[in-house]
């Protein structure tokens, strides 16, 4: 489905973290919902305005996904998208300034997502994130937890883990590492998960992270999907600026054909 | 609601406004955020006679009012692109009026010659001969410098090709005028103008170019006034015999009128797509704008009017 392009109404937006923020929109009846790993191009400024490109952001969560108990705003039911975001630039610090009631500029849906479809309900699926990487993994696991399969998580941050509270209830068991070892495991993920205990391992984070865990996953023969990221023009595929290149040599838009591709075929 | 047709070479295009090759991939990606019919044309990704996959590294940076990109040609191949991508074309544009431009690139002369050839047994509309990508060593624009060796490609391909004929400038040309002479004598029907600037960025912190090329190409409002100038030289070197399609920087409608009354004929937008999918039609709707609040019925009636 070809991504669209609309104007959104900001729901909430809140600090999580020192330059970590949480947006939430009001998602158009008329578009449909983004699932689990997809993204949106996002711009809160004008076409001539700083900076010339829209920010790739992922989806952090999608209300309402599977017994979600539905948000009504006068009579109306609400269909909300979060994004999460670090502020790194002039494009993130714009995003956030919003407050609820602005408008955003949104591209998308873009990108295929997690693609978990032939997972039975008694599948073991690990969730390995690093630092703002972990963004797309929560709704991950909330689509799993619709499917009946509780995630294991396993968070790598560098000092202060953010947006954790969230995983009470539907999900496995949660681990946080920390480079400096203020909060949980001192160390990485890659020395807390064993990826043999699972059918699936779905990781997003930095790339040298993503590598080990692919890596890690190759030896114990488990099926191993990653989210990469890119720099990015257009978002949906057609300014060529986030090729990747595959095991077969062919290149590949993170935007288009990803963000989300089976490691073997990225990490070769 | 003025009169937005131009005619191009024969060819009666619903808008003046031209998709620019490279950033609007095949028209199929913006099928859902535009109405791809107001498009005068969409200008399909740099084709290679052979796949491509174009630079390694680092593809985009963003630059006040800019953005320096070095992809490289990456592309599927002139015949891959019969097959696939330009079916999806005409069914993405079916119904409409919009042309489809088959920008070809890269290469030595003989490629240029077996691609064209191939092009032109299909239903593009017009072929856009590529002589100005600054990005793949072979990529054209060694072409796109002196004006002698355009006029060897130009002539080369001319007589292979059976559709009009677009040649598309580089801004890296020793002299625009007699580029743009020297095209039209080896036997474009038009000229397009102009591809990306070379440009450079370092980064700091691995002090080394960005890119692995080095240079890369610069494009985006920062370029406008530069493009505006030498689409200004070319019309007064070959309008009077050729269409020259103006390109550079264009964001707005006031953007694109500038060009029209530099004396082109229809305007390519590019890099605006980036910052607004729905560029190319909003483009249209201002032109449109200001030709109405102005008593402008068409394009004709200012066409190269400030010269």
């Amino acid at each position: 489905m070809p991504a669209r392009c609309f104007d959104a109404q900001v729901f909430s937006r809140t600090q999580v973290a020192d330059s970590i923020q949480r947006l939430t929109v009001r998602w158009p009846e008329s578009v449909p919902l983004p699932h689990a790993g997809q993204f949106c191009m996002l711009r809160c400024w004008e076409h001539d305005e700083a900076p010339l490109l829209s920010r790739p952001i992922s989806i952090h969560e999608v209300w309402p996904t599977g017994n979600d108990e539905p948000i009504c705003q006068d009579g109306e039911q609400l269909d909300l998208v979060t994004f999460l975001f670090e502020v790194k630039g002039i494009g993130t610090e714009q995003l956030a300034a919003l407050e609820a009631g602005d408008f955003l500029q949104i591209t998308g849906p873009a990108g295929n997502g997690f693609d978990f479809s032939e997972l039975d309900a008694g599948a073991k699926v690990a969730l390995v994130g690093g630092g703002i990487g972990t963004a797309p993994l929560y709704q991950t696991a909330r689509e799993l937890a619709a499917r009946g399969i509780k995630a294991d998580i396993y968070y790598g941050f560098r000092d202060e883990p953010y947006a954790m509270e969230q995983y009470r209830g539907h999900f496995g068991t949660v681990r946080v590492a920390t480079d400096s070892g203020r909060v949980g495991f001192h160390g990485f993920v890659t020395q807390m998960i064993k990826p043999e205990e699972y059918d699936l391992v779905l990781c997003c984070g930095p790339e040298v992270m993503m590598r080990r865990v692919a890596a890690m996953c190759a030896e114990k023969d488990v099926k191993c999907l990653v989210s990469l990221e890119k720099k990015m023009a257009c978002g949906i595929g057609a300014c060529l600026g986030c090729t990747c290149k595959t095991a077969s040599g062919e290149g590949k838009s993170v935007c288009k054909h990803g963000p989300v591709f089976d490691a073997k075929e990225v990490f070769a | 609601m003025s009169d937005l047709r131009v005619d191009l070479l024969g060819q009666v295009l619903p808008g003046p406004v031209i998709a620019a090759s490279g950033t609007f991939g095949y028209g199929i990606e913006y099928s859902e955020i535009l109405d791809l019919g107001v498009l005068g044309g969409v200008s399909s990704k740099g084709l290679t006679l052979n796949p491509k996959y174009g630079n390694e590294g680092e593809r985009l940076l963003e630059t006040p009012s800019g953005l320096i990109n070095s992809i490289g040609l990456q592309n599927p191949g002139v015949r891959h692109f019969i097959e696939n991508e330009l079916p999806a074309m005409r069914r993405a544009l079916a119904g409409t009026g919009t042309a489809i431009l088959a920008n070809l690139g890269g290469g030595c002369i003989e490629d240029y010659e077996e691609g064209c050839e191939l092009l032109c047994a299909t239903d593009v509309d017009f072929i856009e001969l590529n002589i100005s990508c600054p990005n793949v060593k072979h990529g054209g624009i060694a072409y796109g410098v002196q004006a002698e060796s355009a006029k060897e490609v130009v002539g080369r391909v001319r007589k292979v090709c059976t559709k009009p004929l677009i040649v598309k400038m580089s801004p890296q040309a020793e002299d625009i005028a007699r580029m743009a002479a020297a095209c039209v004598e080896a036997g474009a029907d038009a000229v397009s103008l102009v591809n990306t600037f070379q440009a450079c960025a370092i980064d700091l912190e691995k002090r080394k170019p960005v890119f692995n090329n080095i240079f890369a190409g610069l494009s985006g409002p920062a370029v406008r006034p530069i493009a505006l100038r030498m689409v200004w030289q070319a019309v007064g070197a070959v309008g009077n015999a050729v269409p020259v399609i103006g390109l550079g920087g264009i964001a707005t409608g006031e953007d694109a009128l500038q060009f029209i009354m530099a004396g082109a004929t229809a305007v390519q937008v590019g890099t605006a797509n980036f910052a607004d999918p729905a560029a190319c039609q909003r483009i249209t709707a201002e032109m449109d704008a200001w030709m109405d609040k102005h008593g402008v019925k068409s394009l004709d009636e200012i066409r190269g009017c400030a010269r």
